[in-house]
Protein backbone atom coordinates (compact mmCIF):
# COMPACT_ATOMS: atom_id res chain seq x y z
CA UNK A 1 0.00 0.00 0.00
CA UNK A 2 0.98 3.52 -0.57
CA UNK A 3 2.22 5.34 2.48
CA UNK A 4 0.49 8.69 2.77
CA UNK A 5 2.07 11.95 1.78
CA UNK A 6 1.12 13.57 5.04
CA UNK A 7 3.04 16.76 4.54
CA UNK A 8 1.02 17.66 1.49
CA UNK A 9 -2.30 15.98 1.73
CA UNK A 10 -3.90 16.92 4.97
CA UNK A 11 -6.52 19.59 4.46
CA UNK A 12 -6.06 20.53 8.11
CA UNK A 13 -2.55 21.50 7.28
CA UNK A 14 -3.93 24.54 5.52
CA UNK A 15 -3.40 26.22 8.83
CA UNK A 16 0.23 25.91 8.01
CA UNK A 17 -0.03 28.75 5.54
CA UNK A 18 0.54 30.98 8.52
CA UNK A 19 4.07 29.69 8.57
CA UNK A 20 4.22 28.37 5.02
CA UNK A 21 3.38 31.29 2.80
CA UNK A 22 4.00 29.36 -0.39
CA UNK A 23 7.10 28.23 -2.14
CA UNK A 24 8.67 31.67 -2.17
CA UNK A 25 8.75 32.00 1.58
CA UNK A 26 10.05 28.47 1.88
CA UNK A 27 12.89 29.18 -0.47
CA UNK A 28 13.64 32.51 1.13
CA UNK A 29 14.04 30.72 4.44
CA UNK A 30 16.19 28.13 2.75
CA UNK A 31 19.52 29.96 2.61
CA UNK A 32 18.06 33.13 1.28
CA UNK A 33 16.16 31.83 -1.72
CA UNK A 34 13.69 34.47 -2.69
CA UNK A 35 10.86 34.81 -5.12
CA UNK A 36 8.70 37.72 -6.06
CA UNK A 37 4.96 37.35 -5.99
CA UNK A 38 3.83 36.95 -9.56
CA UNK A 39 0.50 38.16 -10.83
CA UNK A 40 -1.58 36.78 -13.67
CA UNK A 41 -2.20 33.18 -14.58
CA UNK A 42 -0.27 31.09 -17.04
CA UNK A 43 -0.42 27.48 -15.98
CA UNK A 44 -3.51 26.94 -13.91
CA UNK A 45 -5.38 24.15 -15.65
CA UNK A 46 -3.76 21.11 -13.99
CA UNK A 47 -4.56 22.22 -10.44
CA UNK A 48 -7.98 23.29 -11.71
CA UNK A 49 -8.59 19.80 -13.10
CA UNK A 50 -7.47 18.20 -9.86
CA UNK A 51 -9.93 20.40 -7.96
CA UNK A 52 -12.72 19.23 -10.28
CA UNK A 53 -11.81 15.64 -9.39
CA UNK A 54 -11.64 16.60 -5.72
CA UNK A 55 -14.89 18.55 -5.55
CA UNK A 56 -17.02 16.88 -8.23
CA UNK A 57 -15.47 13.44 -8.89
CA UNK A 58 -15.29 14.67 -12.48
CA UNK A 59 -14.26 11.76 -14.72
CA UNK A 60 -13.61 13.94 -17.78
CA UNK A 61 -11.22 16.12 -15.77
CA UNK A 62 -9.55 12.96 -14.50
CA UNK A 63 -9.13 11.66 -18.05
CA UNK A 64 -7.34 14.89 -19.04
CA UNK A 65 -5.09 14.63 -15.98
CA UNK A 66 -4.42 11.02 -16.88
CA UNK A 67 -3.41 11.98 -20.42
CA UNK A 68 -0.96 14.51 -19.01
CA UNK A 69 0.51 12.65 -16.06
CA UNK A 70 0.29 8.90 -16.74
CA UNK A 71 2.97 8.92 -19.50
CA UNK A 72 5.20 11.14 -17.35
CA UNK A 73 4.82 8.87 -14.32
CA UNK A 74 5.55 5.85 -16.48
CA UNK A 75 8.63 7.55 -17.95
CA UNK A 76 9.69 8.63 -14.46
CA UNK A 77 9.43 5.05 -13.16
CA UNK A 78 11.33 3.64 -16.13
CA UNK A 79 14.12 6.16 -15.46
CA UNK A 80 14.03 4.86 -11.88
CA UNK A 81 14.85 1.39 -13.15
CA UNK A 82 11.40 -0.19 -13.51
CA UNK A 83 10.74 -2.47 -16.50
CA UNK A 84 8.02 -1.22 -18.84
CA UNK A 85 5.26 -3.57 -17.64
CA UNK A 86 5.89 -2.70 -13.99
CA UNK A 87 6.08 1.02 -14.82
CA UNK A 88 2.71 0.79 -16.59
CA UNK A 89 1.13 -1.04 -13.67
CA UNK A 90 2.52 1.35 -11.07
CA UNK A 91 1.55 4.42 -13.16
CA UNK A 92 -2.06 3.17 -13.19
CA UNK A 93 -1.88 2.55 -9.46
CA UNK A 94 -0.51 6.07 -8.86
CA UNK A 95 -3.29 7.64 -10.94
CA UNK A 96 -5.93 5.60 -9.09
CA UNK A 97 -4.41 6.89 -5.84
CA UNK A 98 -4.61 10.45 -7.23
CA UNK A 99 -8.37 9.91 -7.61
CA UNK A 100 -8.74 8.40 -4.15
CA UNK A 101 -6.67 11.04 -2.38
CA UNK A 102 -7.89 14.05 -4.38
CA UNK A 103 -9.94 15.03 -1.33
CA UNK A 104 -6.68 15.78 0.47
CA UNK A 105 -5.28 18.03 -2.27
CA UNK A 106 -4.75 21.66 -1.29
CA UNK A 107 -3.69 23.93 -4.18
CA UNK A 108 -2.34 26.51 -1.73
CA UNK A 109 0.23 24.00 -0.48
CA UNK A 110 1.39 22.19 -3.63
CA UNK A 111 1.08 22.42 -7.38
CA UNK A 112 -0.58 19.49 -9.15
CA UNK A 113 2.74 18.14 -10.47
CA UNK A 114 4.34 18.43 -7.03
CA UNK A 115 1.49 16.63 -5.30
CA UNK A 116 1.44 13.85 -7.89
CA UNK A 117 5.23 13.60 -7.75
CA UNK A 118 5.07 12.82 -4.01
CA UNK A 119 2.54 10.05 -4.63
CA UNK A 120 4.64 8.56 -7.45
CA UNK A 121 7.81 8.81 -5.35
CA UNK A 122 6.25 7.02 -2.40
CA UNK A 123 4.82 4.31 -4.64
CA UNK A 124 8.27 3.88 -6.20
CA UNK A 125 9.89 3.41 -2.78
CA UNK A 126 7.19 0.91 -1.90
CA UNK A 127 7.21 -1.01 -5.21
CA UNK A 128 10.87 -0.90 -6.21
CA UNK A 129 12.67 -0.76 -2.88
CA UNK A 130 10.10 -2.60 -0.75
CA UNK A 131 10.49 -0.05 2.02
CA UNK A 132 8.17 1.95 4.17
CA UNK A 133 8.22 5.69 3.70
CA UNK A 134 7.92 7.62 6.97
CA UNK A 135 6.13 10.93 6.37
CA UNK A 136 6.04 13.98 8.66
CA UNK A 137 3.17 14.42 11.06
CA UNK A 138 0.26 16.47 9.76
CA UNK A 139 -0.20 19.91 11.20
CA UNK A 140 -3.77 20.31 12.42
CA UNK A 141 -4.41 23.83 13.68
CA UNK A 142 -8.17 24.02 13.77
CA UNK A 143 -11.15 24.16 11.43
CA UNK A 144 -10.72 24.72 7.72
CA UNK A 145 -10.78 28.35 6.56
CA UNK A 146 -11.96 29.68 3.21
CA UNK A 147 -9.84 28.33 0.38
CA UNK A 148 -6.94 30.69 -0.16
CA UNK A 149 -7.02 31.33 -3.89
CA UNK A 150 -4.34 33.99 -3.86
CA UNK A 151 -1.90 31.61 -2.18
CA UNK A 152 -2.80 28.85 -4.64
CA UNK A 153 -2.26 31.20 -7.57
CA UNK A 154 1.06 32.41 -6.25
CA UNK A 155 2.25 28.85 -5.67
CA UNK A 156 1.40 27.89 -9.25
CA UNK A 157 3.27 30.85 -10.65
CA UNK A 158 6.29 30.08 -8.52
CA UNK A 159 6.21 26.40 -9.46
CA UNK A 160 6.24 27.36 -13.12
CA UNK A 161 9.14 29.71 -12.52
CA UNK A 162 11.03 26.95 -10.73
CA UNK A 163 10.43 24.59 -13.67
CA UNK A 164 11.84 27.23 -16.04
CA UNK A 165 14.86 27.74 -13.81
CA UNK A 166 15.47 23.98 -13.79
CA UNK A 167 15.39 23.93 -17.62
CA UNK A 168 17.88 26.78 -17.65
CA UNK A 169 20.54 24.96 -15.61
CA UNK A 170 23.78 23.90 -17.28
CA UNK A 171 23.28 20.30 -18.48
CA UNK A 172 25.93 18.81 -16.19
CA UNK A 173 24.14 20.27 -13.16
CA UNK A 174 20.60 19.62 -14.34
CA UNK A 175 21.29 15.96 -15.09
CA UNK A 176 22.46 15.33 -11.52
CA UNK A 177 19.34 16.94 -10.03
CA UNK A 178 17.16 14.86 -12.33
CA UNK A 179 18.98 11.65 -11.55
CA UNK A 180 18.60 12.26 -7.83
CA UNK A 181 14.85 12.81 -8.23
CA UNK A 182 14.43 9.82 -10.50
CA UNK A 183 16.00 7.87 -7.66
CA UNK A 184 18.03 6.36 -10.46
CA UNK A 185 21.15 6.24 -8.39
CA UNK A 186 22.45 7.43 -5.05
CA UNK A 187 25.24 9.99 -5.07
CA UNK A 188 27.88 7.35 -4.46
CA UNK A 189 26.45 5.13 -7.21
CA UNK A 190 26.52 8.08 -9.64
CA UNK A 191 30.14 8.57 -8.59
CA UNK A 192 30.97 4.94 -9.36
CA UNK A 193 29.18 5.03 -12.71
CA UNK A 194 30.45 8.35 -14.03
CA UNK A 195 33.91 8.20 -12.51
CA UNK A 196 33.31 11.65 -11.04
CA UNK A 197 34.53 12.02 -7.46
CA UNK A 198 31.72 12.11 -4.88
CA UNK A 199 32.83 15.62 -3.88
CA UNK A 200 32.40 16.85 -7.47
CA UNK A 201 28.88 15.43 -7.64
CA UNK A 202 27.92 17.01 -4.35
CA UNK A 203 29.39 20.36 -5.32
CA UNK A 204 27.61 20.32 -8.71
CA UNK A 205 24.31 19.66 -6.99
CA UNK A 206 25.06 22.48 -4.57
CA UNK A 207 25.89 24.80 -7.50
CA UNK A 208 22.64 23.80 -9.19
CA UNK A 209 20.62 24.57 -6.06
CA UNK A 210 22.43 27.91 -5.60
CA UNK A 211 21.66 28.80 -9.17
CA UNK A 212 18.00 27.88 -8.79
CA UNK A 213 17.83 30.13 -5.74
CA UNK A 214 19.34 33.01 -7.70
CA UNK A 215 16.92 32.45 -10.56
CA UNK A 216 14.00 32.57 -8.14
CA UNK A 217 15.15 35.82 -6.53
CA UNK B 1 10.15 24.74 20.80
CA UNK B 2 12.96 26.96 19.58
CA UNK B 3 15.08 24.95 17.18
CA UNK B 4 18.64 26.10 16.44
CA UNK B 5 19.99 23.13 14.50
CA UNK B 6 18.22 22.24 11.26
CA UNK B 7 18.44 19.73 8.43
CA UNK B 8 20.93 20.45 5.64
CA UNK B 9 19.70 21.27 2.12
CA UNK B 10 21.37 18.09 0.89
CA UNK B 11 19.38 15.91 3.29
CA UNK B 12 16.09 17.70 2.59
CA UNK B 13 16.58 17.30 -1.14
CA UNK B 14 17.52 13.62 -0.80
CA UNK B 15 14.46 13.03 1.39
CA UNK B 16 12.21 14.83 -1.12
CA UNK B 17 13.77 12.77 -3.93
CA UNK B 18 13.24 9.56 -1.96
CA UNK B 19 16.84 8.34 -2.16
CA UNK B 20 17.73 8.16 1.53
CA UNK B 21 17.87 4.89 3.46
CA UNK B 22 14.70 4.20 5.43
CA UNK B 23 16.49 4.87 8.76
CA UNK B 24 17.38 8.42 7.63
CA UNK B 25 13.87 8.97 6.27
CA UNK B 26 12.51 8.27 9.74
CA UNK B 27 14.82 10.82 11.39
CA UNK B 28 14.10 13.45 8.72
CA UNK B 29 10.31 12.86 8.99
CA UNK B 30 10.59 13.16 12.78
CA UNK B 31 12.52 16.43 12.59
CA UNK B 32 10.16 17.92 9.99
CA UNK B 33 7.23 17.00 12.25
CA UNK B 34 8.75 19.23 14.93
CA UNK B 35 10.21 22.02 12.78
CA UNK B 36 8.05 24.40 10.70
CA UNK B 37 11.09 25.92 9.04
CA UNK B 38 12.36 22.60 7.69
CA UNK B 39 8.78 21.65 6.71
CA UNK B 40 8.58 24.76 4.54
CA UNK B 41 12.02 24.11 3.02
CA UNK B 42 10.98 20.52 2.29
CA UNK B 43 7.98 21.92 0.37
CA UNK B 44 10.42 23.71 -1.93
CA UNK B 45 12.38 20.53 -2.64
CA UNK B 46 9.18 18.62 -3.34
CA UNK B 47 8.24 21.38 -5.79
CA UNK B 48 11.57 20.73 -7.51
CA UNK B 49 10.48 17.08 -7.80
CA UNK B 50 7.25 18.28 -9.40
CA UNK B 51 9.27 20.30 -11.92
CA UNK B 52 11.39 17.23 -12.74
CA UNK B 53 8.24 15.14 -13.26
CA UNK B 54 6.77 17.79 -15.59
CA UNK B 55 9.89 17.63 -17.76
CA UNK B 56 10.49 13.88 -17.89
CA UNK B 57 10.13 12.40 -21.38
CA UNK B 58 6.80 10.59 -21.30
CA UNK B 59 6.51 6.89 -22.07
CA UNK B 60 3.36 5.99 -24.03
CA UNK B 61 0.87 4.16 -21.85
CA UNK B 62 -0.83 1.06 -23.24
CA UNK B 63 -4.15 1.16 -25.04
CA UNK B 64 -6.87 0.81 -22.44
CA UNK B 65 -4.65 2.17 -19.67
CA UNK B 66 -7.22 4.79 -18.61
CA UNK B 67 -10.03 2.21 -18.66
CA UNK B 68 -7.89 -0.13 -16.53
CA UNK B 69 -7.27 2.70 -14.06
CA UNK B 70 -10.98 3.53 -13.85
CA UNK B 71 -11.65 -0.16 -13.19
CA UNK B 72 -9.01 -0.09 -10.43
CA UNK B 73 -10.72 2.94 -8.89
CA UNK B 74 -14.09 1.16 -8.97
CA UNK B 75 -12.60 -1.96 -7.39
CA UNK B 76 -11.14 0.06 -4.55
CA UNK B 77 -14.41 1.86 -3.89
CA UNK B 78 -15.00 4.97 -5.88
CA UNK B 79 -15.37 7.45 -3.07
CA UNK B 80 -12.29 9.56 -2.60
CA UNK B 81 -10.40 9.47 0.65
CA UNK B 82 -11.25 12.71 2.41
CA UNK B 83 -10.14 12.30 6.00
CA UNK B 84 -6.49 12.47 6.94
CA UNK B 85 -5.39 8.96 7.90
CA UNK B 86 -3.36 10.08 10.89
CA UNK B 87 -4.62 10.27 14.44
CA UNK B 88 -3.54 13.49 16.16
CA UNK B 89 -0.70 13.27 18.63
CA UNK B 90 -1.90 13.09 22.23
CA UNK B 91 -1.05 16.30 24.08
CA UNK B 92 1.13 14.36 26.48
CA UNK B 93 2.98 12.49 23.71
CA UNK B 94 6.72 12.82 23.16
CA UNK B 95 7.06 11.07 19.79
CA UNK B 96 5.77 12.62 16.54
CA UNK B 97 3.50 10.39 14.43
CA UNK B 98 6.14 8.83 12.12
CA UNK B 99 8.26 7.76 15.09
CA UNK B 100 5.23 6.54 17.03
CA UNK B 101 4.33 4.38 14.07
CA UNK B 102 7.77 2.69 14.09
CA UNK B 103 7.83 2.22 17.85
CA UNK B 104 4.23 1.03 18.06
CA UNK B 105 3.39 3.68 20.63
CA UNK B 106 5.01 6.45 22.60
CA UNK B 107 8.05 6.45 24.89
CA UNK B 108 6.41 4.23 27.53
CA UNK B 109 6.31 1.19 25.20
CA UNK B 110 9.99 1.38 24.13
CA UNK B 111 11.93 -1.80 24.93
CA UNK B 112 15.20 -0.31 26.15
CA UNK B 113 18.43 -2.35 26.31
CA UNK B 114 21.32 -1.25 28.54
CA UNK B 115 24.53 -0.13 26.80
CA UNK B 116 26.55 0.56 29.97
CA UNK B 117 27.00 3.70 32.05
CA UNK B 118 23.24 4.06 32.41
CA UNK B 119 22.86 4.68 28.68
CA UNK B 120 20.11 2.63 27.01
CA UNK B 121 19.08 2.09 23.43
CA UNK B 122 16.33 0.54 21.35
CA UNK B 123 17.01 -0.37 17.72
CA UNK B 124 14.02 0.21 15.44
CA UNK B 125 13.24 -1.95 12.40
CA UNK B 126 14.39 -0.47 9.06
CA UNK B 127 16.07 -1.52 5.82
CA UNK B 128 19.62 -2.80 6.18
CA UNK B 129 21.44 0.06 4.43
CA UNK B 130 21.39 2.09 7.66
CA UNK B 131 20.46 1.72 11.32
CA UNK B 132 18.12 3.79 13.46
CA UNK B 133 17.79 3.64 17.22
CA UNK B 134 16.44 5.50 20.19
CA UNK B 135 19.00 6.54 22.80
CA UNK B 136 18.28 7.21 26.45
CA UNK B 137 21.09 9.14 28.14
CA UNK B 138 20.57 9.89 31.85
CA UNK B 139 21.17 13.53 32.78
CA UNK B 140 24.93 14.06 33.11
CA UNK B 141 25.87 10.74 31.49
CA UNK B 142 27.98 10.38 28.35
CA UNK B 143 27.74 8.25 25.24
CA UNK B 144 31.12 6.58 24.56
CA UNK B 145 33.48 8.68 22.42
CA UNK B 146 33.01 7.75 18.79
CA UNK B 147 33.58 8.84 15.21
CA UNK B 148 31.66 7.75 12.14
CA UNK B 149 32.47 6.12 8.87
CA UNK B 150 29.40 7.67 7.26
CA UNK B 151 26.78 10.19 8.30
CA UNK B 152 25.10 10.21 11.71
CA UNK B 153 21.86 12.09 12.36
CA UNK B 154 20.88 12.70 15.98
CA UNK B 155 17.46 14.20 16.70
CA UNK B 156 16.84 15.41 20.26
CA UNK B 157 13.35 14.55 21.54
CA UNK B 158 13.79 15.40 25.23
CA UNK B 159 16.53 16.97 27.34
CA UNK B 160 19.75 18.21 25.76
CA UNK B 161 23.30 17.11 25.05
CA UNK B 162 26.58 18.82 24.36
CA UNK B 163 29.51 17.59 22.31
CA UNK B 164 32.62 19.15 20.80
CA UNK B 165 30.49 20.86 18.17
CA UNK B 166 27.71 22.56 20.13
CA UNK B 167 24.69 22.21 22.40
CA UNK B 168 21.63 20.37 21.08
CA UNK B 169 18.26 20.88 22.77
CA UNK B 170 14.73 19.60 22.16
CA UNK B 171 13.88 19.64 18.44
CA UNK B 172 17.51 20.17 17.37
CA UNK B 173 19.19 17.78 14.93
CA UNK B 174 22.91 17.16 14.70
CA UNK B 175 24.24 16.13 11.30
CA UNK B 176 27.66 14.58 12.00
CA UNK B 177 29.98 13.72 9.15
CA UNK B 178 32.85 11.31 8.72
CA UNK B 179 35.30 13.70 10.37
CA UNK B 180 33.30 14.23 13.55
CA UNK B 181 34.79 12.66 16.65
CA UNK B 182 32.52 13.39 19.54
CA UNK B 183 31.47 12.40 23.02
CA UNK B 184 27.89 13.54 23.58
CA UNK B 185 27.16 14.34 27.23
CA UNK B 186 23.59 14.79 28.45
CA UNK B 187 23.02 18.03 30.34
CA UNK B 188 21.98 18.06 33.96
CA UNK B 189 18.23 18.25 34.43
CA UNK B 190 15.99 16.07 32.27
CA UNK B 191 17.29 12.76 30.94
CA UNK B 192 18.07 13.03 27.24
CA UNK B 193 16.14 11.00 24.65
CA UNK B 194 17.35 11.05 21.05
CA UNK B 195 16.59 9.34 17.76
CA UNK B 196 19.83 8.56 15.92
CA UNK B 197 20.58 7.04 12.51
CA UNK B 198 23.89 5.94 11.02
CA UNK B 199 24.65 4.65 7.54
CA UNK B 200 27.88 2.95 8.62
CA UNK B 201 28.95 1.34 11.89
CA UNK B 202 30.21 3.83 14.46
CA UNK B 203 33.94 3.88 15.16
CA UNK B 204 34.75 3.88 18.84
CA UNK B 205 38.10 5.11 20.07
CA UNK B 206 38.35 2.88 23.14
CA UNK B 207 38.71 -0.87 23.28
CA UNK B 208 35.62 -1.97 25.16
CA UNK B 209 32.95 -0.51 22.88
CA UNK B 210 34.82 -1.94 19.90
CA UNK B 211 34.40 -5.41 21.36
CA UNK B 212 30.74 -4.99 22.20
CA UNK B 213 29.87 -3.15 18.99
CA UNK B 214 28.79 -6.21 16.98
CA UNK B 215 26.35 -7.17 19.72
CA UNK B 216 24.77 -3.75 19.92
CA UNK B 217 24.73 -3.19 16.15
CA UNK B 218 25.92 0.39 16.43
Amino acid sequence: MLTGCGSLENPDAKREQRSYAGLGAALRRSNGWAMEAVTGSAEDNLAELLLRVRDGQDEAAFATLFGHFAPRIKGFLMRSGAAEALAEEVAQDVMATVWQKAGLYDPARAGAATWIFTIARNRRIDALRKQRRPEPEDVGWGPEPEPDQAAAMELQQESEKLAEALRGLPPNQRVLIERAYFGELSHSEIAAETGLPLGTIKSRIRLALDRLRREMS
Amino acid sequence: MSIRHHLTDELLMAYAAGILPEAFNLVVATHVSLCDECRARLGAYEALGGAVLEDVPGAAVSVGSLAATMALIRDRGKDPIVAPPQAPRPASGLFPAPLRSYVGGDVEVVKWRPMGGGVRQAILPSSKDATVRLLYIPAGAAVPDHGHRGTELTQVLQGAFRDDADRFGPGDIEVASEETQHRPVAEAGADCICLAATDAPLRFSTMLPRIVQPFFRI
